[in-house]
């Protein structure tokens, strides 16, 4: 009687875990059951299809650049320092994680629209972003910076500070540790970070629509596209996701590689 | 276990069928009702003035509706901003007959204040930005008719200006009402519905397209009574008085 009371709780974990296995992986199973080799290749030579993919690639690669470039330093200066009111700031950074892309899209129009907030300063410097490429850009960095700079900020406070204090006190300036100690340490958890806001990107939907529109070739990124598709071609639709997951699924995995296996100073999520 | 993923996977279904699922109101009958975009203010004012059912309306672009419907969705109605849609999953043998109960006129649509566009001619001077519906939905497919009818050459030079496709009518008024693009193509209801954000420039007779919406019961609906009810109404006083009072005309046949 003891016994079997004792296999209940272990056997409502099993089953907890099956479920969410099933509910997670059901549709990304469908996609690739439903799609024939043929349907896939067709998709690929899909000149709207094969536009979509090539500016995801290009606007994600853009925006992810800038989000290391700038996220990485400022999730160091989070993770080294204490200061008044650092928890509020980590949470503002986080904010945009917990934001519908939707509020995202009328965020970033109600700030840098054309009738936005900063709208009549970024016309005057020249920019045009509303309906533009770069606009692209500027939704997915906003959308997925959030991702890198949490991983990076906990990668960078994992770190042994022994090391950096002795890197330190051998005369090397707070740069150089940068750069050349807790950057290559950290490396795990900034893959890691990075893998996930690139997949962040890859995926954006709402905030693109609203604030980018969608338009062939130049603000038409995968997921807008198999939108457009999923009306009038679903096997189509069906073969772009495919692509897309692959693609995402790739990059995941590539990162995990580069980034060695798991057990060095690890991000704690 | 089996009972919460039953229900996720419920929820899944209802999602796709975008029918927001609550049980509220669950004394009254409900019907749910698939609606174009450009129908919103006449259906939602239909939904209040008419006791029937408990009407719940998920609004979209017509093509999306009906790819729903395709894939498996059964609202209890279906109504398009075209009749090719309808008629087209009644070919199907997904829907049941379907009647035109509406029409409606396109317009150049302009952010309220702006001067600049005064016409169809305006919208091909260089440097002018438009949104357009993408070519799959109604609003789009119409606009392109009405391109169409053009010289070649103005004709062209309106489309190197198009700036975005976007899934439905909502997605080009709210580009308008941002300012984010300078005219788009959209129905004379959007324009009443904006509320005094929008105004509209008309189109000459000769390029009107003939707008009629088509609404028809779902097969297998979950209601079929209260669908046949709602659109009884619809057709009645009660949905004229609603189409009319948010810019939509009876049909024109």
């Amino acid at each position: 009687m003891r016994r079997l009371r004792r296999a209940v709780f272990p056997a409502a974990l099993v089953a907890a875990l099956t479920v969410a296995l099933l509910f997670l992986t059901i549709p990304i199973v469908a996609i690739f059951v439903d799609t024939s080799p043929g349907e896939l290749l067709r998709s690929l030579r899909e000149p709207e299809s094969l536009d979509a993919l090539r500016l995801s690639l290009t606007c994600t690669t853009v925006a992810v650049a800038i989000i290391v470039a700038v996220g990485t330093p400022a999730a160091w200066l989070l993770a080294t320092r204490r200061f008044r009111g650092r928890s509020a700031l980590v949470t503002l950074v986080e904010l945009p994680l917990v934001l519908p892309p939707a509020v995202a899209g009328i965020g970033l129009l109600a700030a840098l629209g054309p009738r936005g907030l900063l709208g009549g300063v970024v016309e005057d410097l020249g920019i045009e972003l509303v309906l533009r490429t770069a606009g692209v850009v500027v939704a997915l960095v906003f959308v997925a910076a959030p991702f890198y700079l949490r991983q990076a900020q906990a990668a960078f406070e994992a770190l042994d500070r022994a090391q950096l204090d002795a890197s330190r006190t051998l005369g090397a300036t707070e740069a150089r540790t940068f750069l050349r100690v807790a950057i290559p340490s950290a490396r795990h958890g900034l893959l890691a970070g990075l893998a996930i806001a690139w997949g962040r990107a890859l995926g954006e939907f709402g905030a693109t629509l609203m604030f980018a529109g969608s338009f062939r070739g130049i603000t038409q990124t995968t997921p807008l596209a198999i939108y457009e598709q999923f009306a009038t071609d679903f096997p189509a639709a069906l073969a772009l996701s495919a692509v897309l997951v692959a693609v995402s699924g790739a990059l995941l995995g590539t990162m995990k590689l580069l980034g060695g296996a798991p057990g060095g100073p690890r991000a704690a999520g | 276990m089996r009972r919460p993923a039953a229900a996720a996977l419920a929820c899944l279904g209802l999602a796709l069928a975008a029918c927001g699922g609550d049980d509220a109101g669950a004394a009254r009958e409900q019907v749910t009702v698939s609606a174009a975009a450009s129908l919103k203010t006449a259906f939602t004012q239909l939904g209040r003035s008419w006791h029937g059912a408990d009407a719940r309306f998920s609004f979209a672009g017509s093509d999306d509706l009906a790819a729903q419907i395709r894939r498996g969705a059964r609202p209890d109605v279906f109504a398009a901003a075209n009749t090719a849609l309808p008629d087209a999953l009644h070919d199907e043998g997904l829907v049941e007959a379907p009647r035109v109960f509406a029409s409606n006129r396109l317009v150049i649509a302009v952010p309220a204040g702006e001067e600049g566009v005064r016409g169809i001619g305006d919208l091909a001077r260089p440097g002018v930005q438009i949104a357009v519906g993408a070519p799959a939905v109604p609003i789009g497919s119409y606009a392109r008719s009405v391109l169409s009818r053009l010289p070649t050459a103005q004709r062209a030079a309106i489309l190197r200006n198009v700036r975005s496709e976007e899934p439905d009518v909502s997605g080009i008024v709210g580009k308008l009402t941002q300012g984010a693009v300078d005219a788009g193509l959209v129905y004379r209801s959007d324009v009443r519905a904006s509320g005094g954000a929008l105004r509209a420039v008309d189109l000459p007779d000769e390029l009107q397209p003939a707008v009629a919406y088509g609404v028809a019961v779902v097969r297998d609906a979950q209601h079929p009574e209260q669908a046949r009810a709602f659109v009884d109404a619809l057709l009645g006083p009660q949905g004229r008085k609603a189409l009319r009072a948010a810019g939509l005309d009876p049909p024109s046949r």
